[in-house]
């Protein structure tokens, strides 16, 4: 017999809006990193323009989280579930502010040919965005060993940036006017690896959700 | 990783180990005529600790409650079989005096029951009835137990008033007052909140929180999240069974059978 269909239904809108959260923080460091590559100012100021509704997203959550912990009393997997619901917001927020600052980069860097041709940092973030739908995938369907398997990737993100930093160290060697491009070129490095951190967080959440344990995924 | 939410216990064990046991059931099996009632109970409860009995209507934890009074013995076509032992005693044993027993296992009701006497005489009652007749005991024996039940300082100036005039919240006190006074092991507790308005609830939640120093307490109650404010232990009843008995924070946050579960948030029952 199943009960309490509109808490139920309730839940389940907390997961279509943070999949739409999932979907526009994928979205938003494709094509931040993208208008990095072609130098895109319009597209980068677009992207900006953005980030009011993604904090709506996560307002929206958070309202409709706290209404059902104050009217419904939840327990056990029901409270994991609404608890899990805010911290990943939370977590999706910090990204797609993390692809803003990428497109602030672009916007800083108008006007300035790109000291090389972009391989690493947008080979990075193909893996973000891909452990990104990932996370959002293994909290659909609470797959823990997706979330696990995701979490791994982020080892292979550390060691593309600290190749990045290595490579960009040449070019100040080379010409220190270069330096400040390189540092924000850095700067671009840092906000994606600090994305999959976040993803990591994300498949956190999902095991906490599913097993009531908390692991570090991030070691 | 942080996170912000409370951290429930986690524990492997599914029985207490922290505590020393003090009502032991064993392979126990309840009939009222040919309904079976509560089937292969076994449990131990822990002693100076809150145990909530939780489960839909008819689960039986009411039933198992009373056993441990013997209460039930008043429902005629009433067998038990199996051992509940209290402190060392099978208390279904013949050389079992009832009276002796409830002295020792008190018991508080979902109606506030006083006598209709004073609020004093209410409280001395038990104490008068096991032979205290010296006049400075009694006084010392019901203020302590109207202080025990922190109802001291509202009726301290009334005691020769009518336990009717006091409120239902009050009455409620009184009545814990008047199971303490005859200096219990053991408190039960049937759904003693549940006639009573949110601050008296809260009142005798905080309460169950002092006696348990002091007390054993068993409490049966519909209120699910009193049960997980309240209680060291949960048992969930489903049709007369134990299904599941564990540390409340473990059964409220990750329960183990999937009927718990299903109870506790709500999907049945």
């Amino acid at each position: 017999m199943i009960q309490r269909r509109d808490f139920d239904l309730a839940l389940g809108e907390l997961s279509t809006l943070l999949e739409e959260m999932g979907r526009r923080v994928e979205r938003a460091l494709v094509e931040s990193v993208e208008s990095l590559k072609t130098q895109d100012v319009a597209r980068a100021k677009e992207i900006i323009e953005k980030d009011a509704e993604l904090n709506q997203l996560e307002n929206d959550i958070m309202d409709i989280g706290s209404k059902l912990i104050l009217t419904q009393q939840p327990v056990a997997k029901d409270l994991r579930r609404i608890l899990v619901a805010f911290r990943i917001a939370s977590d999706l927020e910090r990204m797609g502010d993390l692809s803003i600052d990428i497109a602030k980069v672009v916007v800083r860097l108008e006007g300035q040919p790109l000291i090389k041709e972009l391989v690493d940092i947008p080979r990075m973030a193909e893996i973000v965005q891909k452990m990104i739908e990932d996370s959002i995938k293994a909290y659909e369907r609470e797959d823990v060993d997706l979330a696990y398997k995701m979490a791994k990737e982020d080892d292979l993100v550390d060691q593309l940036y600290g190749q990045i930093l290595r490579d960009l160290y040449q070019y100040i060697v080379e010409n220190p006017h270069n330096a400040s491009q390189v540092m924000l070129l850095n700067f671009v490095g840092r906000y994606i690896e600090r994305i999959a951190d976040h993803a990591t967080n994300i498949g956190e959440s999902v095991v906490y959700l599913v097993t009531n344990s908390r692991p570090d995924l991030n070691s | 990783m942080s996170t912000t939410t409370a951290a429930p216990q986690v524990t492997e064990t599914t029985k207490s180990v922290d505590f020393k046991t003090i009502i032991d059931i064993k392979d126990m099996d309840l009939y009222y005529g040919t309904y079976h009632a509560l089937k292969k109970v076994n449990l131990t409860i822990p002693e100076k600790a809150v145990t909530a009995f939780i489960g839909p209507s008819g689960c039986g934890k009411s039933t198992l409650l009373r056993t441990l009074n013997r209460m039930n013995d008043m429902i005629p076509n009433t067998k038990i079989e199996g051992l509940v032992d209290i402190a060392g005693t099978d208390i279904y044993s013949n050389e079992v005096d009832v009276e002796t027993l409830r002295k020792k296992v008190g018991m508080v009701f979902q109606q506030a029951n006083p006598f209709p006497k004073s609020i004093y005489d209410n409280v001395a009652y038990g104490p008068r009835l096991h032979g205290i007749k010296n006049k400075a005991q009694l006084d010392e024996i019901v203020e302590q137990s109207l202080k025990q039940a922190a109802l001291w300082n509202e009726v301290k100036d009334f005691l020769k008033r009518s336990a009717f005039s006091l409120s239902g919240g009050q009455q409620q006190r009184l009545c814990i007052a008047r199971a303490l006074a005859v200096n219990p092991e053991i408190l039960l507790m049937d759904e003693a909140t549940s006639a009573l308005d949110p601050i008296s609830t809260l009142k005798i939640e905080e309460l169950t929180q002092e006696l348990k120093n002091k007390y054993t307490i068993v409490m049966v109650t519909h209120n699910m999240h009193q049960a997980a404010r309240i209680s060291d232990q949960t048992v969930f009843f489903l049709n007369g069974e134990v299904v599941e008995f564990d540390q409340t924070d473990k059964l409220f946050s990750n329960p183990s059978d999937k009927r718990t579960e299903d109870y506790i948030t709500g999907r049945f029952g």
